[in-house]
């Protein structure tokens, strides 16, 4: 266990992470901190995603001064350009969620998910 | 020329997005003519392509390399004779509900800027040949149709399209899970590669089978099987009526499809028939979707939430039958997947006629509504119909497919769960008809006035147009009834090649 956990701790960050992003998701009653729970679930997801690609003493990708040298291992770089990606489609998603709960606010005047139940039902 | 199709077909929309909005700041009004002239165009070319891929000597697929990279490196774009299809349906329908917001929809250049974007994004989803390039087209349906969801007028509106979009970025999230475990034991990311990689790397790997799992449980969250459902039935109650049958008829069946795709191109039937109860969990997973939507249809007393249960039933049925594994039943799926889209658009636009003309949202403000409202009614009666599987209509074609599939198959349960979905559908259409046939309206003012004012002072709520594209709608969805046999001749040969790999 104590092994698994020194080698693959980015895994396991990445479980954490992501469990904590989607507890915070269910869990929590405040709307912006939804947002920031799915944020974390993502960030967990990107983190994943690097990990996978890493190489035990792998470079960078790029053309090596001497192309007769020596080849050494190098990282794969397909993940890092797939989170770049998925980084701006999460930008994206949290810029509109803000937006709509921005409209909330000014709709309800709360923030807070059971607060908002209780207005709704007052209706 | 015709390799540039599928490619233009999802840059033109987005292109045209930003036209809408750059137009929009000089001239007011110019977002649902330039949406027009571009859905057009996109229609034309859809049926362009699907001619070709169909009739045209290139053979029955046409791959799209960007920028001219071959496949491992470059991304491909696919047209298929299952992708021209969909890329038919989504262009038509998303042409037909602009008939509708015209006059009722939500107005201004920004809206049209999103129809446009949220149109390519489906495109994109029905054409990508690359499992993450779906990830970011899902993402962006998904923005759009939060956006689109939250146009509506009441507050109620936002709170369901950040609910919306909390469920459908986890959802999302949960299928690039998948994508990375996948990416983890194959290395390419290429549906095609994808599919030959994994038989190399075997089907009982662990990481593929976790993978497969990721991949379906975020589809099932997009396209709302029943647990994961909870987003739609606000979703599509609080949008704007001249959304809900654009988001409802396609959004949804975008998922289906790309999961349809996931399923038998990336993993291919053999990794069904290879792993151990992964066909039976399909298979339960759809019935009780199936059931438990129509229970929870019936009751319901909003018409918009109502129908929104039932698109839960419909899409458990057409994820039923991908687990069922014959030819019969993929070719009713895909059948009922089109078939659907059709129905429930014209549905939600028959919905959006009556509530503007008469300002009836609910079963019981429907009393008497077939007198005042002859045509919406008659197109809701017989769309209705149609949702049950009366026939002749699209909706029997595919039911009728599934549950000899499922025979077939040897699976009698699952005609049994057909046939009680099929009863209780009859008993909230029925509810519906008793109410807008048979019973008198009622005098205490439940209605609001006759004739509220319209949006652009003409006096007129409901244009010719709206009712032209209902009833359109409701002409399709008898005709392609009796098309049972073309449509079986068409996907037939497509669904034998994706069983025998």
């Amino acid at each position: 266990m104590i092994e698994l956990l020194a080698t693959r701790y980015a895994y396991a960050t990445f479980i954490l992470l992501v469990s904590i992003g989607l507890y915070m998701v269910i869990a929590s009653p405040n709307l912006v901190k939804k947002v920031i729970g799915v944020n974390l679930f993502q960030t967990g997801i990107f983190l994943f995603f690097v990990a996978a690609a890493y190489v035990d003493g792998g470079t960078s990708p790029v053309v090596p001064d001497d192309p007769a040298g020596p080849a050494s291992a190098v990282v794969s770089p397909l993940p890092h350009v797939i989170v770049l990606t998925a980084i701006v489609v999460g930008v994206a998603l949290t810029a509109v969620g803000l937006a709509l709960i921005i409209r909330i606010y000014t709709e309800y005047g709360t923030l807070r998910e059971d607060v908002l139940r209780e207005v709704r039902t007052d209706d | 020329m015709i390799e540039q199709l599928p490619a233009l077909l999802v840059v033109a929309p987005i292109l045209a997005a930003t036209v809408s909005l750059v137009a929009g700041l000089r001239w007011r009004e110019t977002g649902w003519a330039v949406t027009t002239i571009t859905l057009v165009g996109l229609f034309a070319m859809a049926i362009w392509l699907t001619t070709e891929v169909y009739l045209g000597a290139g053979g029955d697929r046409i791959i799209h390399q960007l920028g001219g990279f071959p496949r491992p490196v470059g991304i491909e774009l696919i047209a298929d004779r299952l992708s021209t299809l969909i890329s038919v349906v989504v262009t038509g329908i998303a042409l037909g509900v602009l008939a509708y917001t015209r006059l009722g929809g939500p107005r201004g250049n920004g809206f049209y800027t999103m129809y446009l974007l949220l149109v390519g994004g489906l495109l994109g989803v029905t054409f990508t040949g690359d499992v993450f390039n779906l990830f970011v087209f899902l993402e962006i349906t998904g923005l759009t149709t939060y956006a689109i969801v939250a146009k509506g007028e009441s507050g109620e509106s936002a709170i369901a399209a950040l609910r919306y979009l909390v469920i459908g970025t986890v959802g999302a999230s949960i299928y690039l899970i998948g994508v990375g475990y996948l990416f983890m034991a194959t290395g390419t990311l290429n549906m095609i590669d994808l599919s030959a990689s994994l038989a190399e790397v075997g089907y009982d790997a662990t990481l593929v089978r976790v993978g497969f799992v990721f991949v379906f449980v975020g589809f099932a969250v997009k396209v709302a099987l029943f647990p994961l459902h909870s987003w739609q039935p606000d979703a599509y109650q609080h949008a704007p009526d001249g959304a809900t049958p654009l988001v409802s008829a396609l959004v949804s069946t975008a998922s289906a499809y790309a999961l349809f795709r996931i399923t038998y191109t990336v993993f291919t039937v053999e990794f069904l028939r290879a792993t151990p109860y992964v066909t039976e969990v399909i298979v339960t997973i759809g019935s009780v979707s199936v059931l438990a939507g129509t229970t929870l249809a019936v009751l319901q007393t909003d018409v918009k939430r109502m129908l929104a249960y039932s698109s839960v039933s419909q899409f458990g049925l057409i994820v039923l039958a991908y687990g069922l594994v014959t030819q019969t039943a993929l070719v009713g799926s895909l059948v009922h997947l089109l078939g659907h889209g059709l129905m429930k658009g014209g549905l939600f636009l028959a919905v959006g006629v009556i509530a503007a003309g008469t300002g009836a949202r609910t079963v019981d403000e429907y009393a008497g509504l077939a007198e005042r409202r002859p045509f919406a009614a008659g197109a809701m009666a017989v769309l209705g119909l149609a949702l049950v599987g009366v026939p002749p209509s699209v909706g029997f074609v595919g039911k009728w497919f599934i549950a000899v599939g499922a025979v077939e198959a040897g699976v009698w349960p699952v005609a049994v769960v057909v046939f009680l979905s099929t009863m209780l559908t009859l008993a909230y259409v029925a509810r519906l008809l008793e109410k807008m046939y048979f019973t008198p309206p009622a005098r205490t003012g439940a209605y609001t006035p006759e004739n509220p004012l319209a949006a652009d002072g003409s006096g007129e709520t409901v244009s010719k147009g709206m009712l032209a594209m209902t009833v359109l709608c409701t002409v399709l969805v008898v005709a392609l009834g009796f098309a049972g046999g073309t449509f079986d001749s068409l996907l037939g040969p497509f669904v034998e090649g994706v069983l025998n790999g």
